[in-house]
């Protein structure tokens, strides 16, 4: 920390790059596309109350021809050696189909996880593979709205075998490997714990119906991946990773809702006119675009800082949680609001996007709790006792 | 020769103007006129109009080895309008003549330039300004009141709109003209703001005589001329990627580290907001800078304002409002004509003064919000009920 008054160092802003690359497009149109033709809104609307709210197929269609589930994982581990920036343009439009599939849980919080412990270790290494392969489902055994720098959770303990019940994991009844913060005679640990004898997935009704959350009790044994020396640190980085990359989902989810609804009240007539020509609709949609604006160049920095490892990235992804979290919920509610009697309805999706913003906003750290971390990175304290 | 023309060849043409005129001996003006003639003022520009006809961003090398040389500039704050607005409309639409008459002593500071297009019964609407130019023989005879004309009572010329037709509609009867600020019947008064200073001017204009020759572009399409330079003003307002915490953040925070008995938790994490907002919309900027720079220009310039005059006024409110007592204070209402405006500047009163302007001056937001509307999501335009009405018979 600087000392008062003086300004905290500006980071080498040198490489840093904003923009989408053409890979980077070329991805999000094959992303797109594919979403566009198998998981509409409707289509999702559709499966949020069957036995099946996930759809697996489409899943693995992403795992095995887009690589999703490879895309963080480097070449020499079985993955395709990608970076966050591709990641972050695939949680866009997953984002922007609010797609039901065990993304963030498997391929960003598993997977980072993972990666961020000795991957020499044969144990680290099989299960990484065998991730990036899509034979493998995984979820991080925390609550969901667990944030880089809370205490290491207490939850789960270790004598002999692992003993506890974890709330609000996301992705778990998905998973087929549970990545569990437990904390033993030796200090915190992370351990891989196989779904099946010994674990208890509770399904919790969840506000969002396209993302889903249970409780997971464990009384089994598991496999040390991590132990006191890199616990801390693994699970730090990947709730970072997780942060950063969310902050492009929710930048997804909020151009879903600007793009539908401008189509809608340029569609919808009153008064004998589009709704869409009344300016206090127009200076609304106006901000929910200025909003948009910033948030992509915050989602994006996030995401380049993580890429590179910038020395800058706890900076740039505290600040694109707490820039987009509050712009997709904004949006979302936007989109409630300007589609009137019909943005109320079960039957149109715009709840589904709302319900996504706004689990998403308590996903990783709320804005606040990001705001009160800058608050030490920045060099911008509270009062004084 | 300019085709081929790289980063190297504007080395050397830089060392050439250095080895004839050094700078430590050379006279300012004088410097500054070697630097126009040799083609290294604005190197976009056209031959023997201080530029080379060299991609515009080899003008970055040239100011660099410059700088490094320790040459004297020709302090562009000081002369904004005839650099951003000025110049590339004259470039544009101004005879030969005009051109080779007006631009050297421009790009020098020779001569300031300001613009006359607001009136006061034309403010967003500026398309229905009413100045009259009559024409009388080979002169147009000027009347009307044109306001918020910075460098107005410093100024040698003024780009200025005047009607020449009252019988068309608003944008079919306007002119283009280049005022001659120092023409009888001319008259400049500062006009105060509720900062307590004057940076602007109201100007008065009675049967001013211009000949036909400052005329820009034909009769009647002064409105197509004006959109060019209105459209210079917007690329300005863009600017270039700006370190963390730039302009108003930066005065607030250092007030608040440096303050830490005036702290409080509801004004903690409204800073902490505002300081999030303020960052992500200099990481946009960057973002649209980098967007300009791979030739992609998108529909952002237009968010950039819209959020700084946000962030201005309710930074400077808070940086009030964080002082506490000393928040009753004001620095000065003494009525000064300060030659260049710093938002920033001054005292915490002032800077939450100055920033009400921001969403009004260059555009209001609301204007800003119909365009973002209109053109870039393709919203149903505004009712526009004097698009075909002769202009003199507008309700007004």
């Amino acid at each position: 920390m600087t000392k008062s008054g003086s300004i905290p160092p500006v980071p080498q802003r040198a490489g840093v790059n904003l923009l989408y690359s053409d890979v980077e497009e070329a991805l999000r149109a094959s992303v797109a596309d594919l979403l566009a033709k198998r998981s509409a809104p409707a289509d999702v609307l559709a499966r949020v109350e069957t036995d099946e709210p996930y759809d697996t197929a489409l899943w693995s269609v992403l795992v095995e021809q887009l690589d999703v589930a490879a895309l963080l994982v480097p070449e020499e581990l079985g993955g395709v050696g990608g970076s966050a920036r591709e990641m972050a343009v695939i949680a866009e439009e997953l984002g922007r189909a609010v797609t039901p599939a065990p993304f963030l849980g498997s391929a960003v919080l598993a997977t980072s996880a993972l990666l961020a412990c000795d991957t020499s270790s044969a144990g680290v290494a099989k299960l990484l593979r065998s991730l990036a392969s899509g034979e493998t489902v995984a979820t991080l055994a925390v609550p969901l709205s667990t944030m880089a720098g809370d205490p290491f959770p207490s939850a789960v303990t270790v004598a002999g075998e692992l003993t506890g019940t974890v709330t609000t994991v996301v992705d778990a009844a998905s998973a087929d490997v549970f990545v569990v913060p437990a904390v033993g005679p030796d200090g915190p640990s992370l351990y891989a714990v196989p779904a099946g004898d010994g674990v208890t997935v509770t399904p919790v009704t969840a506000l969002d119906l396209t993302r889903r959350v249970a409780d997971v009790t464990v009384a089994a044994t598991g496999e040390l991946l991590a132990g006191p020396d890199r616990a801390v640190r693994a699970l730090a980085a990947a709730l970072t990773a997780g942060a950063g990359i969310l902050a492009s989902e929710q930048l997804g989810v909020a151009q879903w809702c600007l793009d539908t609804t401008v189509r809608y009240v340029k569609e919808r007539y009153q008064f004998g006119r589009p709704v869409g020509s009344f300016q206090a609709l127009k200076h609304r949609l106006a901000d929910v675009w200025l909003n948009l604006v910033t948030a992509r160049a915050a989602a994006r920095y996030a995401a380049d800082c993580l890429a590179e490892d910038r020395d800058d990235v706890a900076v740039a992804v505290a600040v694109a949680q707490a820039h987009c979290s509050p712009v997709a919920v904004h949006a979302a509610e936007e989109a409630v609001q300007l589609h009137g009697g019909i943005g109320m309805t079960w039957e149109h999706p715009a709840h589904l996007f709302l319900k996504r913003a706004k689990s998403d906003e308590i996903a990783l750290g709320t804005p606040g709790r990001h705001r009160a971390a800058l608050a030490g990175l920045v060099d911008l304290p509270g009062p004084v006792a | 020769m300019t085709e081929t023309l790289d980063a190297a060849d504007l080395k050397a043409m830089v060392a050439d103007l250095l080895a004839t005129h050094d700078p430590a001996t050379t006279d300012r003006l004088e410097f500054l006129r070697a630097r126009f003639d040799a083609g290294l003022a604005w190197v976009h520009f056209p031959v023997g109009l201080g530029g080379l006809g060299a991609p515009r961003s080899l003008q970055a090398v040239v100011e660099r080895e410059l700088a490094a040389a320790g040459a004297p500039n020709n302090e562009p704050r000081r002369i904004g309008i005839g650099l951003g607005m000025a110049a590339p409309t004259i470039l544009r639409f101004g005879t030969e003549e005009q051109k080779s008459r007006f631009l050297r002593p421009l790009w020098t500071g020779e001569e300031v330039w300001c613009q006359l297009f607001s009136e006061p019964g034309a403010g967003s609407d500026q398309a229905a300004a009413g100045t009259r130019a009559v024409r009388d023989g080979d002169e147009w005879v000027v009347n009307g009141q044109k306001v918020w004309t910075s460098t107005a009572h410093t100024a040698k010329w003024a780009i200025m709109l005047a009607r020449t037709d009252p019988d068309v509609p608003k944008h079919q009867g306007l002119s283009y003209f280049v005022c001659d600020m120092t023409a009888p019947g001319v008259e400049v008064r500062p006009l105060r703001q509720i900062t307590g200073e004057a940076e602007f001017n109201e100007v008065f204009l009675t049967d001013v005589r211009l000949p036909d020759s400052l005329r820009l572009g034909e009769v009647g399409q002064g409105w197509q001329v004006a959109q060019t330079t209105l459209m210079n003003e917007r690329v300005a307002i863009g600017g270039g990627p700006t370190p963390r915490e730039s302009g108003m953040v930066g005065v607030v925070a250092a007030d608040w580290r440096a303050r830490p008995e005036l702290r409080t938790h509801e004004l903690h994490d409204r800073l902490l907001r505002l300081w999030v907002a303020a960052e992500a919309t200099r990481l946009a900027g960057a973002r649209l800078s980098q967007q300009l720079a791979v030739g992609a220009p998108g529909p952002e310039g237009s968010a950039m304002k819209l959020s700084f005059a946000r962030l201005s006024q309710e930074l400077s409110g808070l940086g009030v409002e964080f002082r506490g007592e000393d928040g009753l204070r004001y620095d000065d209402w003494t009525m000064r004509r300060p030659e260049l405006v710093d938002f920033t500047g001054r005292d915490a009163g002032y800077r939450y003064l100055r920033a009400r302007g921001n969403s009004i001056e260059g555009g209001t937001s609301e204007i800003l919000r119909n365009i973002i509307a209109e053109r870039v999501l393709g919203l149903p335009t505004e009712a526009r009920v004097d698009k075909d009405m002769p202009w003199k018979d507008m309700p007004r």
